[in-house]
């Protein structure tokens, strides 16, 4: 199952450039895992030592925080969109 | 003081003075880090910031600049701005009093061009913005930060972008509007005005998104209200201080703001208690507080404090940390306790605060309920903006007479006996 992930601008030099991949994947978990399987210096850059994401990390489900769902265990549908963006604006 | 670069909170990676906030290594927050070293010795620079202009600018050694104050020059759309800051601190021994507390003072910032605290952040990020060049200004807004870009950019002469809930306050919505900015009401709340813009500000590099790429400039305009407490108190410090909290960028900055001084010596004493307020419609940090975490949880904010409805607060680690470290804590109040907030405050001060204000005097009365404020201590509440943006919270909350007019009508409806 083929998910589309956004790449925020300020990942994309660990992307050569690319601002969306394509990833297999059924959780967001699986999801991350292939995405730093096609670009391995992400995974230090958002996951921290526990293989969770750093605390200023924020992934959305077809917009939706997957805070709200099951986090890196929330299911993944066919064709949907995982955006990676910052947590550190507004207020 | 000049600016130096700007460091990642989290792990130290310093970058160059640019529309840049998020470390790329880390997807921490970027902050401005300075050179404290002064030429002039502390008497003089105190002097210096006396005599300085009534607003924010008389910090300008403490503000992110390259060039200094903004002033007016050959460019057309060079003007200094709205003149943010240096609001009045008011002894509210009245409101002391009514919480059994010897010292309560009010810092009000309504009184600023747009009326909330927002003036203060948007004039330096709007500076900064047009020193890097930027031809416009852009915000996510839960309301006054929307009234505080679109006045800015007008009188800048700049166009703007304002992002804002659809479900605000008219008031906020028509003080944003009239203003002549470009105004998108989104239909969501304001973290998913915030996601959008976040993603906006990618695609918009040559806009100055003031909470988002300027962020870590717009954050530093905070420190001038603990500034300006400090100087007003005749360079003294509180013992305690009350912020309310949205993204929590306001709470950090005024503990920087004192911890900067105390560091140089510009002022003697302990850092503050910093004790932050929420509505427990929308309670994320002291959600987090209370259960002892050191992250925030999302919520979906359901609360009449608008402008403090943030259910994903950037800096709420560091609130919760700062509270701790200081003593202080994280209190959230119903909507109930913010509408008998606001009218305490009216009642003994004769300062009409929005909702937020409301929540910050119902955590100053809870706390003073509680018995955690000794009443030795001298205590500064942060008003942080005005009642007419939220008319809403206060209609119904008094009686009022209707008569004809006749002294006869008068007298029998108010029953007030002539002397």
């Amino acid at each position: 199952m083929a998910v589309t992930v956004k790449i925020p601008t300020q990942l994309r030099s660990a992307t050569g450039g690319e601002s969306v991949a394509s990833v297999e994947g059924a959780t967001v978990s699986e999801v991350l895992d292939g995405l730093f399987v096609q670009f391995g210096e992400l995974r230090e850059r958002i996951a921290d030592e526990d293989g969770g994401l750093r605390r200023f990390v924020n992934v959305y489900l077809s917009g939706e925080d997957i805070r709200f769902l099951d986090g890196v265990a929330t299911r993944v549908p066919d064709g949907a969109e995982l955006t990676i963006l910052p947590a550190v604006a507004g207020g | 003081m000049a600016a130096e670069n700007l460091r990642c909170k989290e792990c130290g990676t310093e970058y160059p003075l640019e529309a840049l906030y998020v470390c790329e290594r880390c997807f921490g927050p970027l902050e401005v880090t300075y050179d404290y070293g002064f030429a002039d010795d502390l008497a003089t620079l105190r002097r210096r910031i006396q005599g300085g202009s009534q607003d924010v600018w008389r910090y300008a050694d403490f503000l992110p600049l390259a060039g200094g104050p903004p002033g007016p020059s050959n460019h057309l759309a060079s003007r200094a701005g709205l003149p943010a800051g240096w609001t009045p601190l008011i002894n509210a021994d009245r409101l002391a009093e009514r919480l059994g507390l010897r010292e309560v003072w009010v810092k009000n910032d309504a009184a600023n061009p747009t009326h909330s605290f927002k003036d203060r952040v948007v004039a330096v990020a709007s500076a900064r913005a047009r020193e890097l060049g930027f031809g416009a200004l852009a915000c996510a807004s839960t309301g006054n930060l929307g009234n505080a870009v679109a006045a800015q950019a007008a009188a800048l002469g700049l166009p703007s972008y304002v992002f804002i809930p659809s479900d605000l306050e008219e008031q906020k919505i028509l003080g944003t509007g009239i203003y002549g900015t470009n105004l998108v009401a989104v239909r969501g709340n304001y973290d998913e005005v915030n996601r959008l813009c976040t993603e906006l500000s990618a695609e918009h590099d040559d806009w100055a998104f003031v909470n988002i790429n300027m962020r870590p400039y717009y954050s530093e305009g905070s420190k001038t209200l603990a500034y300006e407490i400090v100087e007003q108190l005749g360079w003294e410090l509180p013992d305690r201080c009350i912020v309310p909290v949205a993204s929590g960028s306001l709470f950090t900055k005024v503990h920087r703001g004192f911890a900067e001084w105390i560091e140089l010596g510009l002022v003697e004493g302990r850092q503050p208690v910093m004790n932050a307020a929420q509505a427990s419609g929308c309670a994320p940090v002291a959600n987090a507080f209370a259960a002892g975490q050191d992250f925030c949880q999302p919520v979906r904010p359901n609360t009449i404090a608008k402008s403090l409805a943030i259910g994903n607060p950037a800096d709420g680690p560091y609130v919760l940390e700062l509270a701790r470290r200081t003593g202080g804590g994280v209190d959230a109040v119903s909507d109930d306790q913010i509408r008998a907030g606001i009218g305490l405050l009216a009642e003994t001060t004769g300062i009409f605060t929005e909702t937020a204000g409301g929540v910050s005097v119902a955590v100053l009365s809870e706390l003073a309920r509680r018995g955690d404020i000794d009443p030795d201590e001298r205590v500064v509440l942060v008003i942080t903006g005005d009642g007419l943006k939220t008319l809403d919270a206060v209609r119904g909350s008094f009686d009022s007479y209707e008569i004809d007019p006749t002294l006869e009508d008068f007298e029998a409806a108010v029953g007030v006996a002539a002397i």
